[in-house]
């Protein structure tokens, strides 16, 4: 099997299945007063310092949650509704992963005002756009750091600057979903007040997340027992937490993302010298390196996954959030892809456990079948045209 | 000797629930979404599966059946999304004064946004009065929320005799049902609920997963919003593992219920009444009928809670003083004030909960070290020296 797909999802690395061991014999509750609970709640305390540390802040400022949705729904909720008097406009880009899109459409039916930034051809947010919607009432600005579909890198780092001219009241919020741990991302120097990180995209386990929040007051999603500091209640997932930190305490990401965006490349040229009518979607030169968006011409997307899953090779053609959904790839909508490039879209999506025999591998087995289904499909069409 | 007391507060998980687990936090690893290959379709067959488990063990149609990320959040999204789902049709919720945390400050939240909520009294073992129920709901009562069993004092609430008065009057009802699997028949037509929220780390599943039970019919609004997951109601990418686990301890937890009650009465019962016996100056807390199996709560006048705590601790009790969520707080249990336990003695409660692998030399501890450490604590109080005094 050649699991190509780790934007959907990653297998969880031996250092988080291990912790997740481990911490299963310190069950207790971490706000119990006892040792039980006292162990748990260290575990943790290490946790949060291994996640802040990968980001460069204040472990006090790190909130666990269960998961990237949830982080992306308490900050953009939690913002919108706790600043609503200072103003009701909000920003953010076309392209942003449902659990902020979808956010955004719900705060516009509860009356809030929100611009939605396009991109460019490669899938960039267009700043001089950017610029011009934001108000003096904007309260909350929230761009992704790494697009999902096209692993493009959004220009996060130089929004704080131009948001201070024009906006100074807005809070900066960030999906690092697709970003944290794979890039190199600083919070505090770009001026981000909310960052949402999801631990099963970086080798962790499904059901924990986190939301770096700092400078901003926000409203708790959940309210209850009042952990996490009042603002995320709900008894710790103390074995997810456990696996999140021992992940964040192993990645490097200079060395991971050195790795990803060599195999892409060889991806990437491998396709390009191999297989005729195709289009990148995005550009070398803001590619996290961890994604590789391809658009085979006159081949529907869904007809090549079953061919390569058929050969072991495990891609998808967008988020797998939305792939029950027959939606249109929004994304590659914005960047202005014709319905054809569209409908014959790939993403391949790295990490650190691939290697350059699973990119050849693919490569070649790429080439078999998108000329066979191109031969297929030529025919029916000639056949259409002769009948 | 190491005893684990806490079992209202949080369970060991399982070796046969990790065992479930481990699968598809290694080789199937998928997310339940990718429809378009093995792994992912393998994940998303175990989520349907374990839903249908979960529907099965509470009497709930498998599409009734939505996986959340903890019992707080169940509670959270039932009564936010009912509140706003129904703003047009009336303000007023019932609940009561003994609720959860999750759901009481989860009420007064919804205080400040224009609804108006009544908190029902409890009689002095923490009971619900139907009567009172229904004599609270007024045209412009939208929900009501009652807690199956509670959490601290362990009384089991009339939960079917208030379905029955919600459902005469066409409101809808939640329960939070968080301490009651493996403790007492779940089934939510008998109960007569709309909606019903579950947290697995209660009987011995993994944490951060539990399960909001939304009758079919019943619209509320999201309270998550994203991708397509939990049929458009409750967007994440899935919890593989910990909605497996939850479904393996739910499975194991209602199979054997006859069986678990019976046993964790018997420990509770050898508890309660060893510790009446032997300390003086000692309240049960909570009733003898309707109560739930594993729950023990009693209060020592001329006590501070937290000293009891610590002392047990250091012999390698883990107990509690009430809610584990709300440890750390300086203020008395609500529970026990809303029972009528004066601030001082609420002071001086203690919470034992039993669980499955409570044996009776643990009980046998219990009994041996915690009455000197009343005993202990009650030499160093000022107050108590005066009772003895009048006494002698």
């Amino acid at each position: 099997m050649v699991y190509l797909d780790n934007a959907a999802t990653t297998k969880p690395s031996k250092a988080a299945v291990d912790a997740m061991l481990v911490s299963c014999e310190h069950f207790g509750n971490p706000s119990s007063l006892h040792r039980v609970g006292l162990n748990a709640e260290k575990i943790i305390k290490n946790s949060r310092q291994a996640v802040s540390r990968l980001i460069g802040v204040d472990a006090g400022k790190i909130y666990f949650t269960s998961g990237g949705t949830e982080a992306n729904n308490m900050a953009i909720l939690g913002c919108a509704f706790q600043n609503e008097k200072k103003g009701r406009h909000l920003v953010t880009t076309k392209i942003e992963h449902p659990s902020v899109l979808e956010v955004f459409k719900f705060l516009e039916k509860a009356g809030f005002e929100v611009s939605f930034v396009g991109v460019d051809q490669n899938g960039i947010m267009r700043i001089d756009e950017f610029e011009a919607v934001l108000r003096e009432d904007t309260v909350l600005v929230s761009v992704m750091s790494v697009n999902n579909e096209t692993g493009m890198i959004q220009p996060v780092d130089k929004l704080k600057a131009i948001m201070g001219r024009k906006s100074p009241k807005a809070a900066l919020h960030s999906d690092a979903v697709q970003a944290f741990g794979k890039i190199v991302i600083n919070p505090r120097a770009w001026g981000i007040n909310l960052l949402s990180m999801s631990a099963h995209k970086v080798h962790g386990i499904k059901g924990t997340g986190a939301l770096y929040a700092d400078g901003v007051s926000i409203r708790p999603l959940f309210a209850g027992g009042g952990q996490e500091k009042n603002m995320r209640s709900g008894t710790e997932n103390v074995v997810g937490i456990a696996a999140f930190g021992a992940v964040a305490g192993e990645i490097d990401i200079t060395k991971n993302r050195e790795k990803a965006l060599l195999l892409r490349k060889r991806l990437e040229q491998g396709i390009l010298s191999n297989i005729d009518d195709v289009k990148i979607n995005g550009s070398d030169e803001f590619a996290s390196g961890f994604i590789l968006n391809v658009s085979f011409l006159g081949v529907k997307s869904e007809v090549l996954l079953h061919s390569l899953e058929n050969r072991g090779i495990y891609v998808s053609s967008g988020s797998a959030c939305s792939s029950n959904k027959s939606a249109q790839n929004y994304v590659l909508a914005a960047m202005g892809r014709s319905k054809e490039e569209i409908d014959g879209a790939i993403r391949f999506s790295l990490s650190n456990e691939n290697t350059d025999g699973d990119i050849d591998f693919c490569i070649d087995v790429l080439k078999t079948e998108v000329a066979n289904i191109r031969k297929y499909v030529r025919g029916r069409n000639e056949r259409n045209h002769h009948g | 000797m190491d005893v684990y007391m806490d079992n209202n507060a949080t369970t060991y998980m399982k070796k046969e629930v990790l065992d479930a687990m481990l699968p598809y936090l290694t080789q199937q690893y998928g997310n339940g979404s990718s429809k378009f290959y093995k792994i992912g379709r393998v994940a998303g067959a175990a989520v349907r599966d374990a839903r249908d488990v979960v529907a099965k063990a509470i009497g709930a149609k498998i599409n009734e059946i939505y996986f959340t990320g903890s019992g707080t959040e169940a509670d959270n999204w039932a009564i936010k999304g009912a509140a706003f789902a129904k703003k047009d049709k009336g303000n007023h919720i019932i609940t009561t004064q003994i609720e959860h945390h999750a759901v009481l400050h989860t009420c007064e939240y919804l205080e400040k946004h224009g609804y108006e909520v009544t908190y029902l009294p409890v009689d002095e073992y923490g009971m619900v009065k139907p009567d009172d129920v229904e004599n609270a709901i007024t045209d412009k009562t939208i929900l009501i929320s009652i807690m199956t069993a509670n959490n601290e004092i362990g009384t089991i609430q009339p939960i079917a005799q208030i379905g029955k008065i919600a459902k005469s009057h066409k409101i809808l009802f939640h329960t939070d049902a968080v301490q009651a699997i493996g403790h007492i028949r779940v089934n939510v037509e008998e109960m007569g609920v709309d909606m019903l929220s579950l947290s697995a780390h209660k009987f011995h599943g993994p944490k951060g997963v539990g399960v909001l039970y939304i009758k079919n019919g019943v619209k509320i609004d999201n309270l998550i919003h994203g991708g397509g997951q939990e049929r458009g109601k409750r967007a994440s990418t899935e919890n593989v593992a910990g909605i497996v686990g939850l479904a393996k301890a739910i499975e194991i937890a209602t199979e054997n219920l006859d069986e678990n009650i019976k046993k964790l009465s018997y420990f509770r019962d050898r508890l309660i009444s060893g510790i009446l016996e032997k300390i003086p100056y000692c309240r049960l807390n909570g009733p003898t009928e309707n109560r739930l199996c594993n729950n023990a709560n009693f209060s020592f006048r001329y006590v501070e809670g937290e000293s009891i705590l610590m002392l047990l601790d250091m012999k390698g009790v883990a107990a509690s003083s009430g809610s584990a969520c709300a440890s750390g707080s300086l203020d008395p249990s609500h529970v026990l004030l809303a029972i009528g336990l004066p601030h001082e003695i609420a002071h001086g409660s203690l919470r034992l909960s039993v669980g499955d692998n409570t044996t009776d030399k643990d009980v046998d501890y219990v009994l041996e070290v915690l009455p000197p450490i009343i005993e202990r604590l009650r030499a160093m109080s000022p107050l108590y020296e005066g009772v003895e005094r009048r006494e002698n």
